[in-house]
């Protein structure tokens, strides 16, 4: 009995050592060039992060949605839609960056304080300024695009026009022209007609913004938000980026426009809006009481 | 205690504020319930424990009883969660060790009435805003398991604890709190209207000692700061407001209608606490006051006056500080020490001894983690505490007042699921 016990280790010790090997030879052509660094730095105003305390921060805060290897998969992540963020890809969506590229330091530590609407990532605002830039270093430690490339030069965002009633409605018309209401639906409640086919870079069912639902984006809720999410796109979603279709005194309109899309949180563009007879008309009889889930959300 | 994000999705009514709060959004999978309980070995000595003496009963003696074994906790059924946005409730079902059920905690929550942060309320049976948390104390031993200064009352004389009623400032009490806190919770504070019952339920049965019409009070507030390269430190007050009868306005047949109790006196409770972090290692720190009526403190009905007192009376007062320390050395272990001290600075009788009620107590373990995860938990538990509590009886042998010391070993291990 002993010697068998004896030969089972023996198997499980051989076994142990030669499988990784052999996994190892058979990811070797898929294996990453550079392998990132296990030492990164932020740089977010006057603060600067440190991913050594980062990481003890991501192992008390983090890791059981974005998992210990920081890939999305921690022990939560079954439970949640949208997934957690996969930080080996180093995808991100809130940017001030064009498509494509990194964000800069100050994006990720916006979104750390921010969290995300309508997904299971909350607002981080308890934790203090040095501790979320700490976390901004760390989770750089996790993909080697850090090492290879630098983040993108923030987009200009020009000073917003004065709002008229001329702009809200050439925004009306640049919804209808760009098609914005395939996915997002004629009255901006996430359900045109190519909502349900919509998926993530994942693969995973993704569904587009509701604007009826609340006055916060995922990526903020300001009107400068709003401009960078059609200029810059949201990276791993279906969401493009429109700067090379659309004119920035164009953007702006849309960004009127779609305020007028959330009816239940006023904004100047509302009440400018309802000011019309056409406008009043069209938002009274999109208006919905709550539900009785009380979430906000508007069936 | 709780850390900053702890402490916030608490004060937000245990919710994430990403809209996905409501029940609808949680997976049918698992109900939020946790069941909590800690099989344990220990070992108690109490020194100075008046017992029979060899003769048998007719002379006593002094020895120190120690007694050891396997055990086990009472058990918690914690179960929380959203009824809606913003709409949140609590109930802890809790048994003690043979099985006896009562409520440990039963409320709901309204948050953000308003839209805001400031305006949130909970009704029913709760624990106060206390923010060096009895309920979330990581010491469980019989000495080591509850903050000294949270539940101390005056002794009238030696070997005659004090009358008049019950009160813990770490009992759960039952009314209705009002809280209020900034977007990012460096600001809290809190006010609680309550029933003088020390949280037990029934009063007109009688639960809760005399029970009167008394309602209390508490109000708590504290502020955040951050130190650059130490984080967020929280300094803070409390005071809790109390009143208990001091006779029964009817009584039946010589006993007290309950819940009928009138001539009610005053007792009251406040401190500051300083929760510091320096890395690794936190420490909290609290000054605490008592003082309680004359009346409550000797069990004089009040309509009988100052004629009614025993000679010498007078209305007690104490000083307490707490010293608590944790280093977590990584997230699996932490080690925990606590030093109390209790000094009374008036007696309620001059015959009593002056260091009469006076306690210290002193408590040191650690709690090992072998796992981490976010749907059970898990910790060994093992602590070492022991109190000294000066004066409290009469030696048999000497007739002089003598300390009683107890003192706790415990290895438990802890767990939630």
């Amino acid at each position: 009995m002993r010697k068998m016990l004896r030969t089972k280790f023996c198997l499980f010790v051989t076994s142990a050592l030669i499988l990784p090997i052999a996994s190892y030879a058979q990811l070797g052509e898929q294996a990453p060039a550079v392998k990132p660094s296990s030492h990164m730095e932020s740089h977010v105003g006057n603060l600067t992060g440190h991913s050594e305390p980062g990481r003890e921060l991501y192992f008390r805060y983090c890791w059981g949605c974005h998992g210990p290897h920081g890939d999305g998969n921690g022990e939560n992540a079954a439970y949640l839609n949208p997934t957690p963020r996969n930080f080996v890809a180093a995808v991100f969506k809130c940017r001030s960056t064009i498509t494509g590229t990194l964000p800069t330091d100050q994006d990720l530590y916006n979104s750390i304080g921010r969290g995300f609407n309508f997904t299971n990532m909350p607002s981080w605002i308890a934790l203090t300024d040095q501790d979320r830039a700490n976390l901004v270093a760390f989770i750089k430690t996790f993909s080697p695009r850090w090492v290879t490339e630098k983040p993108g030069t923030p987009i200009p965002i020009p000073p917003e026009p004065k709002l008229t009633l001329a702009s809200i409605q050439h925004g009306q018309q640049l919804f209808q022209k760009l098609e914005c209401w395939k996915c997002h639906g004629q009255e901006g409640r996430g359900d045109g007609p190519s909502a349900s086919t919509l998926t993530d870079s994942n693969d995973q069912p993704i569904r587009p913004y509701n604007f009826t639902a609340d006055n916060r984006s995922k990526c903020g809720s300001t009107n400068q938000d709003l401009y960078k999410i059609f200029m810059t796109g949201v990276d791993g979603t279906p969401m493009p980026s429109f700067a090379d279709v659309v004119k920035p005194e164009e953007a702006w309109d849309l960004v009127h426009f779609l305020r007028t899309l959330q009816y239940n949180n006023p904004s100047p563009e509302l009440t400018l809006w309802e000011s019309t007879p056409e406008g009043k008309a069209i938002v009274a009889a999109k208006r919905v009481d709550q539900t009785n889930t009380g979430s906000g959300e508007k069936p | 205690m709780l850390s900053p994000f702890g402490q916030m999705f608490k004060d937000n009514g245990y919710q994430l504020g990403n809209d996905r709060d409501a029940p609808i959004y949680q997976s049918p999978a698992y109900w939020p319930i946790a069941l909590r309980i800690t099989p344990n070995w220990h070992l108690e000595r109490n020194q100075n424990t008046v017992v029979d003496g060899p003769a048998g009963s007719d002379t006593q003696t002094l020895a120190t009883v120690t007694t050891r074994g396997f055990d086990y906790s009472g058990m918690d059924m914690l179960t929380a969660g959203t009824l809606a946005k913003n709409f949140s409730f609590l109930l802890v079902p809790s048994a003690d060790e043979t099985g006896a059920f009562h409520f440990e905690s039963a409320n709901v929550r309204f948050d953000n009435i308003l839209g805001s942060s400031w305006f949130n309320l909970k009704v029913g049976k709760f624990e106060l805003d206390n923010l060096l948390s009895e309920k979330r104390i990581l010491t469980l031993s019989a000495n080591g398991g509850y903050y000294q200064n949270y539940h101390f009352q005056p002794w009238l004389a030696v070997g005659t604890p004090s009358p008049a009623y019950v009160f813990g400032i770490g009992d759960n009490q039952l009314g209705i709190e009002w809280m209020g806190h900034s977007k990012n919770d460096r600001t809290r504070v809190s006010a609680s209207l309550l029933q003088g019952t020390d949280g037990n339920p029934d009063f007109q049965a009688g639960n809760g000692g005399a029970a009167g019409r008394a309602y209390e009070g508490f109000i708590s507030a504290s502020q955040a700061f951050e130190v650059p390269g130490l984080g967020l430190q929280r300094v803070g007050g409390f005071a809790y407001f109390g009143q208990a009868p001091t006779f029964p306005e009817y009584t039946q047949g010589g006993d007290a209608i309950f819940g009928t109790g009138i001539g009610n006196q005053a007792y009251y409770r406040a401190g500051f606490i300083g929760m510091w972090y320096f890395k690794k290692l936190d420490l909290t720190t609290m000054y605490f006051y008592g003082h309680d009526s004359v009346y409550l403190a000797t069990g004089t009905p009040s309509n009988l006056g100052t004629d009614g007192l025993p000679e010498g009376a007078h209305a007690p007062s104490w000083n307490g500080a707490l010293f608590e320390t944790h280093y977590t050395a990584n997230p699996q272990l932490i080690l925990i020490q606590r030093y109390e001290l209790i000094r009374m600075k008036q007696q309620a009788l001059d015959s009593n001894p002056g260091d009469l009620g006076n306690v210290d107590a002193l408590t040191f373990g650690f709690r090992y983690y072998p796992f981490i995860n976010s749907r059970a938990g898990f910790a060994f538990s093992n602590e070492y505490s022991i109190v000294w509590n000066r004066k409290v009886q009469y030696s048999p042998t000497t007739g002089l007042p003598i300390d009683l010391t107890s003192s706790s070993l415990f290895f438990g291990i802890d767990f939630a699921f």
